[in-house]
């Protein structure tokens, strides 16, 4: 049984429903061209007040809690912006897996694209496992990913994940080398595209060209 | 079998069936801007791989520039100079369209494409960026994604697409005096809910949206995103196609009968099911007003913030006592008489030429209070250009607001303009989350005409009382 088949650690709770990616990575930490330092920038506003000292209050910072390797949300995690950021910063703090009711689309591929785990289960289930997780004693959960089960203190629940995103997670994939070996397969779709529609060919460079030969804009909105 | 329009775009995009949920979908364009591509062209370089479709790729510098009212941009911040700088090495290196800092067209990336005439009927737009949704406007599908997909479209110029479920919204009924596609908008995420249409693609039917201007239809599938969901169409009519038509000179030029023929058929077959149907009545609008820190947070200007306890269930009762706790609101205060002390209009969802038409139409030979900040920042450096051969941008100077530069600006918050710790914003923008506009900042968003009137008034005002029957 190799390691990835089961996420086992410490889980901390944030309940809170629509929890977005400017919540999870704020603004100040998207303006590298790298992967790096997004640990840091993780939560950022929840785990530091103004004056950026440690909230001790917010449960990532409590001793108990530091070192989570799930997070077990309200529904709606990782909601808004598109920034893969955020699923960085949370691999780089030490997160392996999220548990929610449902979470915002984009985050949702973001998160399989890079191996961090997203586990769906009903909301009533989530309480009870939030209920569990928030006493330190009883805050150990574990995800089998051969059994499709979570087991916290008081709950074993199972769930279910696309064949795509198991094996994505067991294996994973190098999403852009397989593609690749279809190339002969995008080669002839786009060759049939663009004679049925030749006006989406090249439509920024045949753009930029026209912008560059000619001065005026059509006008904007209607008139 | 029937289909809807949202099945006919993606059989259209489909290279292969790759098992029962996902595609591998095409992409006729993919738009990118200097924060959500670095890692992926770091990664293309990485793997030593080229980009597949040069000339299906456009970049835009829009989130980190500043935008002081000066001709010419430098940005200050070296992290974001850089951002800027890497952008244009990596475009020059694989020869991708870019609109740079000081490019006269420059501005936000969804503002951009449209009225340059690259978005068009019937194709898929990939962007790493949520907002992508704007594009249904057009018939078009368009959605946000991450920095991964942004490097698989780059080699690939295909997705890996997880298919969406079929959501109709249809809406008949005439919008009344005051209210915009942005109340309506909000109106419907207020209904139902910021998760209301996740995993759906969302077509929008019925006369009120038909009557709505291809700019208000942008504003709505734009902010479509903040209801969840995986795109909005609308399908092209005799607006869209003129719309396009007058900024695509090559189509009517080459392929006028077959591009008209195509866009023909893109509509949802008149037996096509739905997987969910809401209909609303445009009747029903009245100017909206985020109170808490979720865009479906919200309730008519002449309405009350609602009691927590009022909720339906716990979930939603303490995420509505957090929002309160964070906006500084009770239950039971009135939306109108909140003051304010910035205003901004801009952003990719409320910054084209008919919203600034809108705000001079309001404020004009009025003042902007004493007590407010009021900043417009144009969608693009053409809108800026247009606002000021119309005579817009005198009558806002005139009234008192700062005239930037195209950009996000304070729509996120990422370049030099942001909220102060408690400053209360009215906003035009698209999201309303804690710290989106700056940490400590209080975000109420509305349409161009409330923010226009906020302005004025230094509080949230109900615009049709200040007689703006022309909105």
């Amino acid at each position: 049984m190799s390691d990835n088949t089961r996420v086992a650690g410490i889980a901390a709770a944030l309940p809170t429903p629509n929890l977005d990616t400017d919540q999870i990575m704020p603004k100040q930490f998207l303006r590298g061209i790298d992967k790096a330092g997004l640990d840091r920038g993780l939560l950022y506003d929840l785990r530091y007040d103004a004056d950026q000292q440690l909230r001790p209050d917010f449960v990532l910072n409590q001793p108990a809690y530091r070192d989570a390797a799930i997070i077990v949300a309200g529904s709606n995690f990782g909601c808004g912006s598109s920034r893969e950021h955020a699923v960085w910063g949370l691999q780089q703090f030490g997160i392996r897996a999220v548990i929610a009711p449902s979470f915002g689309e984009i985050f949702y591929s973001n998160a399989m694209n890079n191996r961090l785990l997203l586990v769906m289960l009903p909301e009533a289930e989530v309480q009870r496992i939030t209920a569990d997780v928030a006493g330190p004693q009883t805050s150990r959960l574990e995800i089998d990913l051969h059994t499709m089960t979570v087991k916290s203190h008081s709950v074993q629940a199972s769930f279910a994940l696309s064949p795509r995103h198991h094996r994505m997670f067991l294996e994973g994939l190098d999403m852009i080398g397989a593609t690749l070996s279809q190339q002969e397969q995008i080669a002839a779709f786009q060759q049939q595209h663009w004679q049925q529609r030749p006006w989406l060919h090249n439509i920024a460079h045949t753009v930029r060209a026209r912008i560059n030969t000619t001065t005026a804009m059509p006008p904007l909105g209607n008139s | 079998m029937a289909q809807t329009l949202y099945q006919k775009l993606v059989q259209s995009h489909t290279v292969a069936r790759l098992d029962e949920q996902n595609v591998l979908l095409y992409a006729d364009l993919h738009i990118m801007n200097e924060y959500t591509s670095p890692q992926a062209f770091a990664g293309l370089r990485e793997a030593g791989r080229p980009v597949l479709v040069p000339g299906q790729q456009v970049s835009v510098v829009d989130h980190i520039i500043p935008t002081h009212p000066v001709s010419f941009r430098t940005i200050q911040d070296p992290s974001s100079a850089l951002q800027a700088s890497n952008l244009a090495k990596n475009c020059k290196e694989h020869g991708i369209v870019l609109f740079d800092t000081n490019d006269a067209l420059q501005g936000i990336e969804h503002v951009i494409a449209p009225e340059l005439g690259m978005i068009r009927p019937g194709m898929v737009v990939l962007c790493g960026d949520s907002h992508t949704t704007t594009y249904g406007a057009f018939g078009a599908l368009g959605f946000g994604i991450g920095t991964s997909e942004v490097e698989h479209v780059l080699a690939t110029q295909t997705l890996v697409y997880r298919l969406a479920g079929d959501m109709r919204i249809r809406i008949d009924g005439v919008l009344s005096a005051g209210s915009s596609a942005k109340d309506l908008i909000m109106y419907v995420i207020s209904c139902i809910g910021a998760q209301g249409a996740r995993g759906y693609a969302v077509e929008f039917q019925g006369s009120a949206i038909a009557a709505l201007s291809m700019e208000a239809r942008m504003t709505l599938c734009n902010m479509t995103v903040e209801a969840g969901a995986r795109g909005a169409l609308i399908a092209p009519d005799e607006a869209a196609q003129q719309y396009v038509l007058a900024r695509a000179p090559d189509i009517a030029a080459h392929h006028l009968q077959a591009a008209l023929a195509d866009w023909a058929g893109l509509q949802s077959d008149a037996d096509a099911v739905f997987d969910v149907e809401h209909v609303f009545d445009a009747a029903d609008v009245a100017p909206y007003v985020t109170w808490g820190t979720s865009p479906d947070q919200a309730v008519p200007v002449t309405g009350k913030v609602p009691s927590p306890e009022t909720a339906p269930d716990a979930t939603i009762r303490a995420a509505a006592e957090q929002a309160l706790r964070y906006t500084g609101l009770h239950g039971g205060d009135a939306i109108e008489g909140i003051a304010v002390q910035r205003v901004f209009i801009g952003s990719c969802t409320n910054a084209r030429i008919e919203d600034l038409r809108v705000v001079a139409a309001i404020v004009k030979g009025r003042k902007v209070a004493a007590s407010v900040r009021a900043m417009v920042v144009p969608g693009s450096g053409a809108v800026r250009r247009q606002a000021e051969r119309e005579g817009i941008a005198q009558i806002l100077i005139a009234s008192g607001f700062e005239w930037r530069q195209p950009g996000c600006s304070m729509c996120l918050a990422m370049n030099d303009d942001f909220l102060q710790p408690g400053e209360r914003c009215a906003s035009t923008t698209n999201r309303n989350f804690e710290g989106r506009q700056g940490r400590g900042g209080i975000t109420h968003l509305m349409s161009p005409a409330m923010a226009a009137a906020a302005a004025i008034t230094g509080h949230i005002t109900d615009v049709r009382t200040l007689g703006a029957t022309h909105v």
